[in-house]
């Protein structure tokens, strides 16, 4: 087993507009502070996807490659909720690699936290990393 | 209104298959972040084996998610999104989706269970090309509070 350095990223509500844009996702909790209160949010809250898509950006910064993630699931323990302000939350992705399992994959689980309570839970990633010998691309 | 307990198991039809942009592709990386000029510039994907430029590992939720969309609109399904929280989300990967690829997303709705006043709804996608290669399945697990 052995740690990976953690990655830290700032999403502001800016990154949620956008992220809304190219997903598709316009559920107004997302953006709005109406909405979100309305359905007893504490606030505007990021797109699960979003902490999901970040936590895989983590994974693919580690593997090196863009294409190393075969497997990746997630549950989603707490929302991340953003203020409107310039700063945003913070949300950190740390990972521990698990060992290698059946077919040459590699496990990594990893820990997703936002003001320091988990945001995934049961977050692990399978990937591909060079040197592999597994079938496929 | 509970779901309609007569979807499980079924599959919908395809929709309308899914043509994978290289602006879409470019926008999606932007928008998380993901910077690998993989995701972004032609020669530095080929350089790197691939077709075109790559998506996201989470790109195929843009497909799914489109692909749903009609199901979660259904009168006759019962979902009333307002009540809906993401419960948990898995994507299995056959080989990165790039731009060019044609996609066909077949829905299944694997369970629908309900607990503690809440229900519990699984869903299946399966992502292949046009041609019939499997690219991604996409799992999801949403939640859907109960009233009051």
């Amino acid at each position: 087993m052995s740690e990976l350095p953690t990655q830290t990223y700032r999403v502001t509500r800016a990154d949620l507009v956008r992220y809304a844009g190219a997903s598709g996702d316009f559920n107004p909790i997302h953006w709005s502070d109406r909405v979100a209160a309305e359905v007893g949010l504490p606030g505007v809250i990021a797109h699960g996807m979003l902490t999901m898509a970040l936590a895989g950006r983590a994974v693919s910064v580690w593997a090196g490659r863009v294409d190393a993630i075969t497997e990746f699931g997630v549950r989603f323990a707490r929302p991340v909720v953003v203020p409107d302000d310039a700063v945003g939350a913070e949300i950190s992705v740390a990972g521990m690699v698990k060992g290698i399992v059946d077919g040459g994959l590699t496990r990594i689980d990893l820990t997703v936290t936002c003001c320091g309570e988990r945001v995934l839970a049961q977050a692990r990633a399978f990937v591909r990393l060079p040197g592999d010998t597994g079938a496929g691309a | 209104m509970p779901l309609d307990q007569s979807f499980v198991g079924r599959s919908l039809p395809p929709a309308t298959p899914y043509q994978v942009g290289r602006e879409k592709v470019r926008e999606f990386a932007a928008a998380i972040g993901a910077v690998d000029a993989a995701h972004h510039d032609l020669d530095a994907a080929r350089a790197a084996g691939h077709r075109d430029v790559v998506a996201p590992p989470t790109f195929p939720i843009v497909i799914s998610g489109a692909a749903l969309a009609g199901l979660y609109a259904d009168p006759a399904f019962g979902l009333d999104f307002s009540r809906v929280v993401h419960g948990e989300q898995r994507f299995e990967h056959r080989r990165p989706i790039v731009a060019g690829d044609e996609i066909v997303c077949v829905n299944t709705v694997e369970e629908i269970t309900s607990r503690g006043g809440n229900e519990f709804l699984s869903t299946r996608s399966d992502l292949a090309t046009t041609a019939g290669e499997p690219v991604a399945t996409v799992f999801a697990k949403l939640v859907v509070r109960g009233e009051g």
